[in-house]
C-alpha cells in the first residue's frame, strides 16, 4: 500500500473550508503537548481560555476590542495580497493612523467643532494610515523595489517615531513623567457598545468587510485589482494600469489599518501611549491567510484570533501560566493551515498492491 | 495487428489503458505497441486523450484500468523517474529547461546518482559526442536562454538521450520548429531508430504523420478508432478518421477590394527583451478588408511587431498609425480604445487569466462599457454570464459551465475564448499571432474562417503564422521578416514557395524594388 499526491481537476471547496478547521483542531493538539510538558493539564487550561475569551459578555466584549483591530487590518491587509502586494507593514500603518488621530484631536480641538472632532481624527488616521502604505506602493509601482522590505522596514520607522512623540514633545506635561500623551477630549472619543470597552469600530469593520466583498465580486476595479494579482503580464495586455491600482489598492490597504490605530486610540486607550503597536498588524497576516483573503470570513477568524489572546491572558491571572499561550496557539496555527494548502489542489490516493517497477519516489 | 509474428517482442505494449475525469472518460481502453527502431504516430484532435495516454506512460497520471508491458516485462509507472529507468522519456510542448542554467547543467539536473561537486566539463563532453553522433548540434556552456526555441529543443532531446532513454515521446515537436528545422527533426528521429531506440510522436498534423512515421494510431474521444501503417494511409483518410467527417482543407477567400488603410507602419524600429535591435526599419499598410500575412522563421521580430502596434513595447524610432492616427508608443489601454484586438501568440501567460472563469475572461474586454458594467463601474454578473453564454455558444466553446476555471480547458478551447472575446471587441484591426499553433484540423480552420470573416466584414487583419499554407490560403498579401527587416511583400495569390522560402533566409525580393 502506498500514497500518492494527485493533483486535483479544479480547487476542492469542501477542501477549503475544512482545512482551516482541522488547522485549528491540530494546533489545539500541539498546543496540548505542548502544555502537557510544562505540567499544566492542557483540557483545564482550553476551558479557562473558552471561558475567559467567551465565558460573558463582559469578557466576549474584551475579545471584541481585541478582534476589532484585527478584522481591520485583516481586511487592509487581504487587499494587498490578492494582488500579490505583500503589505507587511500593518503595524506601522496602523500605528501612524492612531498617531494622526490623538494629534488631531489633542492640538486641533479648539479649531475643529466639537462635533466634527472625532470624524476628524478618524480621517486624518484614515489619511495618516494610507499614506504611509502609498510610499512602498509608489515605490513598487514607479522602480520596482521589493515591497516585503520597505513595508517591514517602515513599521520600525513609525512605531520608534511614535514613540519619540509620546516620550518627548507630545508628553502629558502631567502625566508623573508617565510616557504617554494627555487624554483626548471626550468630543473625540469613539462611542462604545453599553459599558464596556467595545466601540463602535465594530460597525466600522463590519461595513469596510461589506464594503470590500461587494468591490471584488462587483466592481469594474475590484475585477482590474483580481486580474493584476492573478496575471500582471495578461493585466498589461488587457490595457490595466498596473502601478496607479496597486498605488490606489494600497492606499485603500493601509487606510483600513490607520483606521484600527485611530479607533484603538479614539475608543479603548484616549491616549496615544504605549501599548498601540502590540502585534495586530502582524496577527492579521495569519487572520488574512486563515481567511483565504474572504473579507466575510475574516471577521470570524479576526474574533477567534482575539479570544486566544484574550484567552491567554486570563490564563496567566487564573492559572499562573504564561499569556504566551494564546500567541503560542497562534503561531501553531499556521503550519497546519500552510501545510494544508496543499490539499486544495492535490487529493490524497491511497493505492493498494504489491508490484511494483522500480523504487521511484514521487514527483 | 497482422505483423506481429514478424517482429520481436514490442518494447511497449499498453493494454486497455482507461482513464476517467469528472465527467470525461479521456480514455477508453487503449491499446498500444511499439517495436524497437519504430516511429508511432498518436493522432487525434485536442482532447481527443492523446496527451493522457502519454503522461500515463510517463507516471504523470494513474490508469484507472489497464497494463503496461516494457520489454514484455509487467511493471507500475508512479513517477517520471519510474518512467526514466525503464528507458521512458519524455519531450513536453513546453520546455522543462531552466533559463539561466546552461545546457550541460540542465541535462544533468535531476540525475541522483551525481557527485556533490558534478565535473561538468566531462558532461560537456559526453554532450558533445552525443550531440555529434545524432546531428543535435547545441553548445553545452551556452544558457538556455541564448539558444533559440529548436535549440531548446534539441537540449531536452539530447537530456533523454543522455539519461539512456530508449523510447522518446515527443508532444507536437513541430509546432515550435520552421519547416526546415523540422526536417532536421526528422533525420535525428530516424538516427535513433536506426540504433533501435523508437519513439512515438504525438501530433495532428497529417503531414507530419505521412513524414515522420512508421504507424498511425488514431485517438477520437479517447477512444482507438485505427491502426494504419503510414505508408498504407492518406492525409485524407487520416483526416476522417481523426475527425470522424470529411475536412474541407481549402477555405474560400471572395475576392475584396480593400478600403482606407488602417494600420500604417513607417520605418519602426524597436529593441527585444535583452535590448538587442529586434525590428530595423519596418514599414507596410494594412487596408480595410485585407488580411496581411507575416511569414519568416520564429525569432525574426514576429513577436515584437505585434507588441508595437498593440503598445505593449516601445518604439525607438519611427511612427505607427491607426485609421490616420498617430498612436506611437501609447498606452494599451488607449490603443484598445482604438479598436484594435489581440489575440497574443502565449496564451496562458498573457491572453488568459488561468484561475478564473471562462466568463470571467471572455468578459475581459467588455467589462468596460455597457451592457457589462453601468457607467458608475458596477459590473452586472447576470449580463456577464449571458454574454459569455453567446460567445461560448457562436464560438463553440466546450466547457463544462461559464463558471469553470478556464486553466481546467483545452488550449484549443482556451485559444476559442481569446479568439471569440478578440473578434468581439475588434472594431478595426485584428493582430492575430500563430492563432491556430497546436489546434486541431477542427480548432484550425475555424480560426481561419473567423479571420476571413473579419476581412469580408471590413476589418484590417495583421496575421503572423509559421504556417505557410495558413498564409498562402488566408492573407491576400504575404509580408517576410527576416532579421527585423522586410524582405519583400507578395500577393499570395502570386505568391511563389520558393520565393518566400528564399526571402526567409534573408534574400531581398528583387521585386521589392518596384512596390
Amino acid at each position: 500500500m502506498r500514497i500518492v499526491f494527485e493533483k486535483r481537476q479544479s480547487i476542492s471547496r469542501k477542501a477549503q473550508v475544512l482545512v482551516p478547521v482541522v488547522s485549528l483542531l491540530l494546533s489545539l493538539v500541539l498546543g496540548a503537548i505542548l502544555l502537557a510538558l510544562s505540567k499544566a493539564n492542557p483540557w483545564e487550561t482550553y476551558v479557562a481560555m473558552a471561558k475567559g475569551a467567551f465565558g460573558s459578555w463582559r469578557n466576549f466584549s474584551e475579545t471584541l476590542v481585541k478582534a476589532i483591530p484585527l478584522m481591520l487590518t485583516g481586511l487592509g491587509i487581504s487587499i494587498a495580497f490578492r494582488m500579490q502586494f505583500w503589505n507587511i507593514g500593518a503595524e506601522g500603518q496602523l500605528v501612524w493612523g492612531g498617531v494622526a488621530a490623538a494629534g488631531v484631536a489633542l492640538f486641533w480641538a479648539d479649531r475643529i467643532p466639537a462635533g466634527l472632532l472625532l470624524p476628524a481624527s478618524l480621517l486624518a488616521g484614515i489619511i495618516a494610515g494610507g499614506l504611509w502604505a502609498g510610499i512602498p506602493a509608489t515605490l513598487k509601482a514607479w522602480i520596482g523595489v521589493d515591497e516585503t522590505l520597505t513595508t517591514l522596514m517602515l513599521n520600525y520607522v513609525a512605531i520608534l517615531y511614535a514613540e519619540h512623540l509620546y516620550y518627548g514633545p507630545w508628553r502629558d506635561p502631567h502625566g508623573y513623567g508617565f510616557p504617554g500623551t494627555a487624554q483626548l477630549p471626550p468630543a473625540a472619543w469613539l462611542p462604545r457598545l453599553g459599558n464596556t470597552r467595545a466601540h463602535l469600530g465594530l460597525l466600522f469593520a463590519i461595513i469596510a468587510a461589506a464594503l470590500l466583498w461587494f468591490i471584488f465580486k462587483r466592481t469594474r476595479w475590484g475585477f482590474e485589482l483580481t486580474i493584476i494579482g492573478e496575471n500582471k503580464t495578461a493585466a498589461r495586455y488587457l490595457g490595466i494600469d498596473i502601478g496607479r491600482n496597486i498605488v490606489l489598492a494600497l492606499l485603500l490597504s493601509g487606510a483600513l489599518s490607520g483606521l484600527a490605530g485611530a479607533c484603538e486610540v479614539t475608543g479603548v486607550s484616549h491616549r496615544l501611549q504605549q501599548g498601540l503597536a502590540i502585534g495586530y498588524g502582524y496577527t492579521a497576516i495569519i487572520v488574512a491567510w486563515m481567511a483565504q483573503l474572504d473579507p466575510i470570513a475574516i471577521l470570524f477568524v479576526s474574533i477567534l484570533m482575539a479570544a486566544l489572546m484574550v484567552g491567554g491572558d486570563q490564563v496567566q491571572m487564573m492559572m499562573g501560566l504564561p499569556a504566551a499561550v494564546g500567541l503560542v496557539l497562534q503561531g501553531l496555527i499556521l503550519f497546519p493551515l500552510l501545510a494544508g494548502s496543499l490539499f486544495t489542489e492535490y487529493k490524497l490516493k491511497i493505492i493498494r498492491g504489491r508490484e511494483k517497477a522500480t523504487t521511484g519516489g514521487q514527483v | 495487428m497482422n505483423d506481429t509474428q514478424e517482429t520481436p517482442v514490442p518494447i511497449l505494449e499498453m493494454r486497455g489503458i482507461t482513464k476517467r475525469f469528472p465527467g470525461v472518460l479521456a480514455n477508453d481502453h487503449v491499446d498500444l505497441e511499439l517495436y524497437p527502431g519504430e516511429v508511432l504516430a498518436l493522432l487525434g484532435e485536442n482532447g481527443a486523450g492523446k496527451s493522457t495516454l502519454m503522461n500515463i506512460l510517463v507516471g504523470l497520471y494513474r490508469p484507472d484500468e489497464g497494463e503496461i508491458y516494457v520489454r514484455g516485462r509487467r511493471v507500475e509507472i508512479h513517477s517520471p523517474r519510474d518512467a526514466a529507468a525503464l528507458g521512458i522519456g519524455m519531450v513536453h510542448q513546453n520546455f522543462m529547461l531552466v533559463p539561466t542554467m546552461t545546457v550541460a547543467e540542465n541535462i544533468i539536473l535531476g540525475l541522483r546518482d551525481l557527485p556533490f561537486v558534478p565535473d561538468l566539463a566531462q558532461v560537456s563532453q559526453r554532450i558533445r559526442e552525443i550531440s555529434e553522433r545524432y546531428n543535435l548540434h547545441v553548445d553545452p556552456d551556452a544558457y538556455i536562454w541564448q539558444l533559440s526555441v529548436g535549440e531548446q529543443q534539441r537540449v531536452e532531446i539530447l537530456k533523454l538521450i543522455y539519461r539512456g532513454a530508449e523510447i522518446l515521446i515527443l508532444d507536437e515537436p513541430t509546432a515550435v520548429l520552421t519547416p526546415q528545422e523540422a526536417r532536421e527533426l526528422n533525420k535525428v528521429i530516424h538516427m535513433m531508430t536506426a540504433e533501435g531506440k523508437s519513439a512515438i510522436f504525438i501530433t495532428h498534423k497529417m503531414e507530419e504523420v505521412m513524414e515522420f512515421s512508421d504507424w498511425v494510431r488514431v485517438l477520437r474521444q479517447g477512444k482507438l478508432v485505427a491502426v494504419k501503417r503510414t505508408a498504407e494511409t492518406s492525409p485524407q483518410e487520416l483526416a476522417r478518421l481523426m475527425v470522424g467527417r470529411e475536412v474541407l482543407f481549402r477555405l474560400e477567400r471572395k475576392p475584396r477590394e480593400p478600403g482606407d488603410v488602417v494600420l500604417e507602419l513607417q520605418d519602426v524600429h524597436a529593441d527585444d527583451d535583452k535590448g538587442l535591435p529586434a525590428l530595423r526599419g519596418v514599414s507596410f499598410t494594412i487596408r480595410e478588408g485585407e488580411i496581411l500575412g507575416i511569414a519568416g522563421v520564429a525569432g525574426n521580430g514576429q513577436r515584437e511587431l505585434a507588441e508595437v502596434i498593440t503598445g505593449l513595447r516601445k518604439v525607438k524610432a519611427g511612427h505607427i498609425f491607426i485609421n490616420g492616427e498617430e498612436v506611437t508608443n501609447k498606452p494599451p489601454r488607449e490603443i484598445i480604445t482604438h479598436g484594435v484586438s489581440h489575440i497574443p501568440a502565449d496564451r496562458i501567460g498573457m491572453g488568459a487569466v488561468g484561475n478564473l472563469p471562462v466568463a470571467d475572461n471572455l468578459a475581459m474586454k467588455g467589462y468596460r462599457h455597457e451592457p457589462l458594467s453601468s457607467k458608475l463601474g458596477i459590473l452586472n454578473p447576470r449580463r456577464i454570464i449571458d454574454f459569455a453564454r453567446r460567445l461560448i455558444q457562436t464560438y463553440r466553446i466546450a466547457t463544462p459551465t461559464p463558471q469553470t476555471r478556464i486553466k481546467f480547458l483545452s488550449g484549443g478551447n482556451i485559444q476559442k475564448a481569446i479568439l471569440a472575446r478578440e473578434i468581439n471587441a475588434c472594431k478595426g484591426l485584428l493582430v492575430a499571432v500563430y492563432p491556430s499553433r497546436g489546434l486541431d484540423v477542427g480548432a484550425t480552420e475555424a480560426v481561419r474562417k473567423r479571420l476571413l470573416e473579419q476581412r469580408d466584414a471590413g476589418k484590417a487583419v495583421l496575421l503572423i503564422s509559421e504556417d505557410l499554407e495558413e498564409l498562402l490560403s488566408v492573407a491576400d498579401r504575404i509580408a517576410v521578416l527576416f532579421e527585423g527587416q522586410v524582405m519583400g511583400i507578395v500577393k499570395s495569390d502570386e505568391a511563389d514557395i520558393e520565393l518566400l522560402g528564399l526571402m526567409m533566409a534573408g534574400i531581398k525580393d528583387p521585386a521589392m524594388l518596384r512596390m
